[in-house]
């Protein structure tokens, strides 16, 4: 058997990154670094693919099944390719009395797209998340680390306007 | 005015950096704390203070923190629940994004107390630009000496790191949130052993929530008594409230406990009343997971009484006529809302966040958002009414956390409030599937 070169690696920087906060925990106890590893993973990659959670398996010295595990447990990581910008917006009950309901379809219908699906120009994804706890400003959505309350339809149009460009 | 334990200074341009909540009186309890007082001391004002859990629990803090086991030579961890995500419920992320160094001082004082010298602060990743915010001020409070090595000369150390989450409700219990901490699924853990004797690393710990250490530095300060002294009864001090839904203006307010729930919906130190030219229908006063209330059991109680914004009188009548404080997650429904559609968007949230470990919890989440969704989608038959109280019998009590109660309740509470419009919707299958379709018949509003 010969072994395959890594085709994945992280960045010096981020690299550093992963590295410190290896650090915070307990010796022997690396395993707690795995959520926040794979989240600088996902903001390297955009998605986490098995070479990468293979890769953040390696780095944390853990089997590969103890990161895919975790990876499709919690809903933040994605397991698939996304667009440039991906949409999350909240369906829970607080943001749909606000008229989250009548916002998000406006959202799907602007961009031609239902939840999970990406543009064609695969600048957007949209994706269906429940309670980003920001109830009283909905509705909301949030992309990347930016959240956005109060929307409405125009609100809506000038936020896609500025990421389009 | 009433009183403002945590909200005082939150409006304070520049607040959120170490220097001006240095002014305003930021991290006086710590040095208090930790260079007149021991452990011991700051346990029993906590004590004192009859503070309950704010996360939604509400069980006393003072006597949580008792639990601790302290074996020799094995590590005792505090860790923070910042995993804020029980729909209606955002007032730890509007504490957090806006005051960082109030719960900082606070892990402080409450590490102190345990004898912890690493401590975690969990939260939800979602809120990565909190975590951030989080992170600037901790490294400014390491930088002025009140965290690190010999905190303040005194030779006690301190560690505090923020965790980020992945996304997941569960992980707001907290035996799902020390796994994940673990790095591992957020699924809850059997108890016994609680975590205050194995916990994080199967060493003796103790989990709060955000609102709960942000007391602290406040109980320093003026003493448990006089936090005690605050509020009514048993439910001592203030509250956070995230107020939400049908109101005219939503947002975070801290009340004394005690308050009106007409006070607190009406006036305009608070939501500010029903929005304009609506009536009020319904109330979730506490987070999803509680039983929603009609409006002729808000404002008071089935016996007449005022309705107080308190753990006893919002719990008052039991589950048949009262709810629970909960979360202080406070929707409010006008005439508008459908309670159906309400209902069903609830429990697609629970079968969506339940964990999968305990099977009544796995499967009757997933019935209870199937049999409401035909309900509220023309489909729905006489026997689904039933059927769906079965169903959250079943589930409740028989689960290994309490998410399964959280899932029950709402569906369970919904039907006993509201069956009338669940009929209307079976019955009138086409009209009630018609977007926006709101039953109009003889429920009683205010």
């Amino acid at each position: 058997m010969t072994e395959t070169p890594n085709l994945v690696a992280f960045t010096p920087e981020r690299l550093e990154k992963v590295k410190e906060i290896i650090a915070r925990y307990p010796e022997g106890r690396q395993k707690s670094a795995l959520l926040p590893v794979l989240h600088v993973a996902q903001e390297q990659w955009g998605w986490l693919s098995s070479e990468v959670m293979d890769y953040v398996a390696s780095i944390l010295s853990l089997e590969p099944v103890e990161v895919y595990e975790v990876a499709t447990f919690y809903t933040m990581y994605h397991l698939e390719p996304v667009g440039k910008h991906v949409i999350e917006y909240c369906r829970t009950g607080p943001c749909c009395l606000m008229g989250g309901e009548d916002i998000y379809g406006y959202l799907k219908q602007k961009l031609g797209v239902e939840p999970g699906e990406t543009t064609k120009d695969g600048l957007f994804t949209v994706k269906e998340v429940e309670c980003l706890a920001a109830c009283g400003w909905g509705p909301v959505f949030q992309i990347r680390e930016k959240y956005y309350m109060n929307l409405t339809r125009e609100r809506v149009d000038e936020i896609i306007d500025e990421l389009s460009k | 005015m009433a009183i403002k334990i945590l909200t005082e200074h939150i409006n304070v341009p520049g607040i959120e950096t170490f220097d001006v909540y240095r002014q305003k009186g930021g991290y006086t309890a710590v040095e208090k704390a930790i260079k007149t007082m021991t452990p011991e001391a700051v346990v029993e004002e906590a004590k004192k203070s009859g503070i309950r859990g704010r996360g939604g629990a509400g069980f006393p803090m003072g006597m949580k923190w008792g639990f601790l086991a302290k074996p020799d030579g094995v590590p005792r961890y505090l860790v923070c629940n910042a995993d804020e995500s029980e729909p209606g419920t955002f007032k730890d992320h509007h504490l957090m994004k806006s005051i960082p160094h109030l719960l900082i001082e606070g892990m402080i004082i409450s590490s102190f107390a345990l004898g912890a010298n690493k401590s975690f602060i969990y939260v939800r990743g979602e809120l990565m630009y909190v975590i951030r915010i989080l992170e600037k001020a901790i490294e400014e409070a390491k930088a002025k000496g009140f965290l690190g090595k010999n905190i303040l000369g005194s030779g006690y150390d301190l560690e505090l790191i923020v965790q980020s989450g992945g996304g997941a409700y569960i992980c707001g219990e907290e035996t799902a949130l020390l796994e994940s901490l673990e790095g591992k699924r957020g699924n809850p853990r059997n108890k016994p052993p609680f975590p205050a004797v194995k916990g994080l690393y199967q060493s003796p710990t103790v989990v709060n929530n955000v609102e709960s250490i942000a007391n602290m530095p406040w109980v320093i300060n003026n003493g448990g008594e006089a936090y005690a002294a605050i509020g009514i009864g048993r439910s001592a001090g203030t509250k956070l409230i995230s107020a939400s839904g049908h109101i005219e203006k939503p947002g975070v307010y801290e009340i004394e406990l005690g308050v009106s729930v007409e006070e607190f919906i009406n006036s305009d130190e608070y939501c500010g009343g029903v929005r304009k030219g609506h009536h009020l229908k319904a109330l979730v006063a506490g987070g999803s997971s509680v039983p929603i209330l009609p409006a002729h059991l808000i404002m008071k109680t089935a016996n007449g009484e005022d309705r107080l914004m308190s753990y006893e009188s919002l719990s008052d009548g039991g589950f048949a006529t009262g709810t629970m404080l909960g979360s202080g997650g406070f929707i409010v429904f006008d005439e508008t809302a459908c309670i159906v559609r309400n209902t069903w968007n609830f429990a697609r949230f629970y079968h969506h966040e339940s964990c999968g470990q305990c099977s009544p919890c796995r499967e009757g989440t997933g019935w209870m958002e199937k049999v409401l969704h035909r309900i509220e989608h023309g489909h729905g038959s006489m026997h689904d009414i039933d059927l769906l109280v079965d169903i959250s019998k079943k589930i409740e009590g028989n689960t290994i956390c309490p998410l399964g109660d959280a899932a029950a309740w709402p569906v369970a509470s919904a039907i006993r409030h509201f069956r009338e419009e669940f009929v209307w919707h079976i019955t009138n299958p086409k009209e009630a599937s018609l977007p926006g379709a709101v039953y109009q018949g003889a429920m009683e509003l205010v």
